[in-house]
């Protein structure tokens, strides 16, 4: 496990480097996540625990959100000033968004021919 | 000691709301896991309604619960990276359909920040605050640098970001199922475009193929968004 630890970790400090040099945008483990599939997908070599320490670590991916969650607590004067407009615009657009995404997708996968998978083809099966 | 110094003490310790923040999320799973993994019982919200009530009851800063919390907080990055794994194995069923992903990329972040902005701004938000609301769906480190770019405030939308997740990780699963949309693909995909990373935890408690492709949608939007909001503030 070390080792598998000591590797993912490298990538997210390797992110946090480039990130800083090049002055970039984009959040430092979303620069290791590309580094690291790049050099998993490659084949160059890795441990061998990698894979079940990232399965242990997205199984209760959840949890990791908690903290941010309570944040809000500090943000309630600000949403109270506010509420109605941003609460009914988050409301409508997120289930919005959710719809025009899955229904484009699954349209165009039928379209180029690829079957769906999910409970059709369970009961089907 | 008495009662008193006892929490003054344990107070100051970073081990007390840590393992509360723990205990707090085993309620919220247990809950969810009983109630036959419904989506309307969410760990994320149960564990963070309990926890605010506590600091609140407690009068504890929250500066302070973040001193335990950090350590939890901390395992998003390198949970983040570990995103990786799932797509490299899925790689080859996600590289098939790359075309319908970017399609419903666009179409999904589109019609987020479209529809967003355009309830808000018409029930009279202020500029910072609709402004704010634009990002809500890309994850919350990049929301933050697009609110600060175009001149919204960068702390209001890193909490719109939580509820955005919050809401999606609900509906998503009750919404599909009304609109007959079950390709695990397509699910997963959505909800990674509009609610991030809660809602690729969610798709990961649901099925697995729908997980990768939430990962996968959550991180192409992260990176496209970065990229375009990088674009226009050099224009």
């Amino acid at each position: 496990m070390p080792a598998a630890l000591t590797f993912l970790l490298s990538f997210q400090l390797l992110g946090l480097v480039l990130v800083t040099a090049l002055n970039l945008a984009i959040p430092e483990p979303v620069v290791g996540l590309v580094l690291m599939f790049l050099w998993i997908h490659f084949k160059a070599p890795m441990p061998s625990e990698l894979g079940s320490l990232c399965e242990g670590l997205l199984k209760h991916l959840s949890l990791l959100f908690v903290p941010a969650a309570v944040g809000l607590l500090t943000y309630v004067d600000l949403l109270a000033a506010h509420w109605m407009p941003v609460f009914l615009a988050l409301l409508i657009s997120t289930p919005l968004s959710i719809a025009a995404g899955a229904w484009t997708f699954a349209k165009l996968a039928k379209v180029s021919g690829q079957p769906p998978e999910g409970e059709e083809v369970k009961t089907d099966g | 000691m008495d009662r008193a110094q006892l929490w003054v003490y344990l107070a100051e310790q970073p081990l007390l709301w840590l393992t509360v923040t723990l205990i707090a999320y085993m309620i919220g799973h247990h809950a969810f896991v009983r109630s036959g993994s419904r989506a309307v019982v969410n760990p994320v919200a149960i564990a963070a309604l309990l926890l605010a009530g506590l600091l609140v009851l407690t009068g504890t800063p929250y500066a302070e619960y973040f001193e335990g919390a950090q350590f939890v907080h901390f395992l998003l990055g390198p949970a983040t990276i570990a995103l990786a794994w799932p797509l490299y194995q899925n790689f080859a069923r996600i590289r098939r359909l790359i075309l319908p992903m970017l399609a419903a990329l666009l179409v999904g972040s589109v019609v987020s920040v479209g529809s967003a902005v355009a309830i808000a701004y018409s029930l009279g938000a202020p500029g910072e605050v609709w402004l704010s609301v634009a990002p809500k769906s890309v994850t919350s480190p990049v929301a933050m640098g697009v609110a600060e770019k175009i001149g919204g405030l960068p702390t209001l939308t890193a909490g719109l970001v939580i509820i955005t997740g919050i809401i999606g990780a609900i509906l998503v699963t009750p919404l599909l199922d009304m609109l007959r949309i079950k390709d695990w693909r397509a699910r997963g995909m959505s909800v990674g475009v509009a609610a991030h990373g809660i809602g690729t935890a969610r798709a990961f408690q649901v099925s697995p193929v729908a997980g990768v492709f939430a990962a996968t949608a959550m991180v192409l939007n992260a990176l496209i968004t970065a990229l375009v909001a990088s674009l226009l503030v050099t224009l």
